[in-house]
């Protein structure tokens, strides 16, 4: 297993630079881009990538339907593609994590509830349940966020709560009983410090997934509304002119690709340096 | 064992319970119903009619009872759109979805599980890497994107195969690829790791020491093994298979049940949205409540614990 170990490191790596490239882009996006992502311009529509004929460098990968530049809108996607991931981690985080530490730390009736929330949740539907969500109370991002929040814990919940019933038995806990620590602080200080290097991995991958998700809603056109600049979206508003620019849809989905993918390898990376278990 | 299944059927009976709550709060969220079904146009007196005709005006809780009543019996409610019974509506689109994920499913293994032994066999190998190589491409993989990419390339600039529709059979050969795409990953990975601590084991050096040829080790012994939890897990796939086809069904415009699902939630059908939601979600606790039982039965430790 030792043996392409620096294989290993390079492939975390790279999905390290990919993922810190987006972000950079994303944190520096108004100060990065060479035009106005929503200023459309009806006399220089459809302006094919820069390395195609008919390309030139004012528009390096190119324009929309629209006019708008290509370039710019990628930039500015970057920053939803990142706060989806962000925002839904943190809030699929919180809750699985509590459910998964309280099921696994208490176990009994405490742990049948948890499991029986993770049962039920498995068992909807997530894209058509999220796409009722947004369509029914109206496509925002913060809508988006917050049902992506809602309806990814349920691997925190189960890593958390698998992790959390082999911490529990250890000598470090049976220690801190004994010194009388109060059941709050053996959770918090001792129980999530111990089990948080395969939480970290879990995130990883809840991350690509709400990403890839974004798009797809986005995608169905019960996402983020236009004129946003979401991956998804481009994508979607894009589909109608691939059968003659095939770069339209190939611009956004190889930068979704590339993003996921490099979240993933980081995720990998982790992983194997943390001694984390993939399903735990 | 029979205290096993009396749990388990009373867990999916209450999961099923809370899914038939969540369909019905989820048609709710919209605010009021009547007025979002009558249209931006409708008089006042118009909402209030269908308020009346809808039973709309029913306190909350009776119309809960009388959705979850008749949803036992088997009537969905109808579809304001097809003034037709949303059960019909699904069950006329059915057979798609169905074709879909069990051909999706049926290329998904055929190309995880020799993938997966291969990588396992050979594990740490450049090989290996390179087979889960694969496992982390095709997660990173956007599904709708890469039914687009398929469709530019086999339908339009190789001309092979359909862009859309489901004309015959042809017309499936791309959705199911795409979708089988989904699902390679984990069971290609779940095959792996079954087979790496299979070929560990003490049984396999037992067989290796009586002389077996490798390949009656490893397909008969260690693959027998191994298999087990990649059949119940496939169930398990196929169900969210047949609630992920929702974003392929629209990419090839296929009338599936997803696509009935979108075409519904775009256009303010609410029951039809009810039926499919829990349509789905049924399937989905069958099929896990058969990938426990075909876990249960395939390793008796299960059932005592």
């Amino acid at each position: 297993m030792r043996r392409f170990a620096s294989l290993r490191m390079a492939s975390a790596g790279l999905g390290a630079l990919i993922v810190l490239v987006v972000l950079i882009a994303a944190i520096f996006a108004p100060l990065l881009v060479p035009h106005d992502p929503f200023a459309q311009d009806l006399n220089a529509r459809m302006v094919p990538p820069v390395w195609m004929t008919g390309g030139g460098p004012d528009h390096l990968l190119g324009t929309d339907q629209l006019g708008r530049d290509y370039l710019s809108r990628l930039i500015y996607g970057a920053r939803i593609s990142m706060l989806i991931g962000v925002a839904t981690v943190i809030t699929s985080g919180l809750i699985g994590i509590t459910l998964g530490v309280l099921g696994g730390f208490f176990g009994g009736r405490v742990d049948d509830v948890v499991m029986f929330l993770i049962t039920a949740r498995l068992s909807i539907p997530l894209i058509l349940v999220a796409l009722a969500v947004v369509g029914l109370v109206g496509s925002s991002l913060t809508v988006v966020v917050m049902t992506l929040g809602l309806l990814l814990w349920d691997r925190f919940a189960v890593v958390a709560r698998t992790t959390t019933m082999q911490v529990r038995t250890l000598d470090y806990i049976a220690a801190a009983w004994a010194a009388g620590c109060s059941r709050s602080y053996i959770l918090l200080r001792e129980v999530i410090p111990n089990i948080v290097h395969h939480l970290v991995v879990v995130a990883t991958l809840e991350m690509a997934l709400a990403i890839l998700l974004e798009a797809a809603l986005s995608f169905l056109g019960l996402g983020v509304p236009p004129p946003l600049p979401s991956w998804g979206l481009m994508i979607s508003e894009a589909k109608d002119y691939m059968y003659f620019s095939p770069w339209v849809i190939m611009v956004p989905g190889v930068a979704l690709f590339v993003l996921v993918l490099g979240i993933n390898l980081l995720g990998d990376g982790l992983r194997d340096m943390l001694g984390a278990t993939r399903d735990a | 064992m029979l205290k096993f299944l009396a749990r388990r059927a009373l867990l999916a009976l209450l999961v099923m319970l809370t899914v038939l709550t969540i369909s019905f709060g989820l048609t709710r969220l919209s605010g009021d119903l009547a007025i979002s079904i009558a249209g931006p146009q409708a008089t006042q007196q118009d909402v209030e009619m269908i308020r009346k005709a809808y039973g709309l005006d029913r306190p909350l809780p009776v119309q809960f009872a009388s959705w979850v009543v008749s949803a036992a019996s088997g009537d969905l409610g109808r579809s304001y759109l097809y003034h037709e019974q949303a059960a019909t509506l699904i069950k006329a689109r059915l057979p798609i979805t169905l074709t879909l994920g069990l051909c999706g499913l049926a290329i998904a293994l055929v190309v995880a599980i020799p993938l997966g032994i291969l990588a396992a066999m050979r594990e740490g190998s450049l090989l290996d890497r390179a087979i889960m190589l694969i496992a982390v491409v095709g997660q990173a993989m956007p599904s709708f994107w890469l039914g687009l990419v398929l469709i530019i390339t086999f339908g339009l600039q190789l001309g092979w195969l359909p862009v859309s529709g489901n004309d015959d059979w042809r017309g499936y050969v791309l959705p199911s690829i795409v979708l089988a795409f989904s699902a390679i990953p984990s069971l290609m990975r779940l095959t792996r790791s079954g087979m790496v601590d299979a070929l560990a084991s003490d049984y396999i050096r037992t067989a290796r020491a009586k002389g077996l040829s490798r390949a009656a080790i490893v397909l008969k012994h260690a693959l027998r093994n191994a298999a087990m939890p990649v059949v119940a897990i496939s169930a398990v796939q196929l169900g969210f298979m047949l609630s992920g086809s929702i974003v392929i069904e629209s990419v090839f415009a296929l009338p599936g049940v997803g696509y009935l699902g979108w075409e519904s939630i775009s256009k303010n059908d609410f029951p039809v949205v009810q039926a499919v939601v829990l349509f789905l979600a049924v399937i989905f606790i069958l099929l896990t409540l058969l990938a426990d039982l075909l876990n249960a039965a395939l390793d008796p430790r299960l059932r005592a614990s």
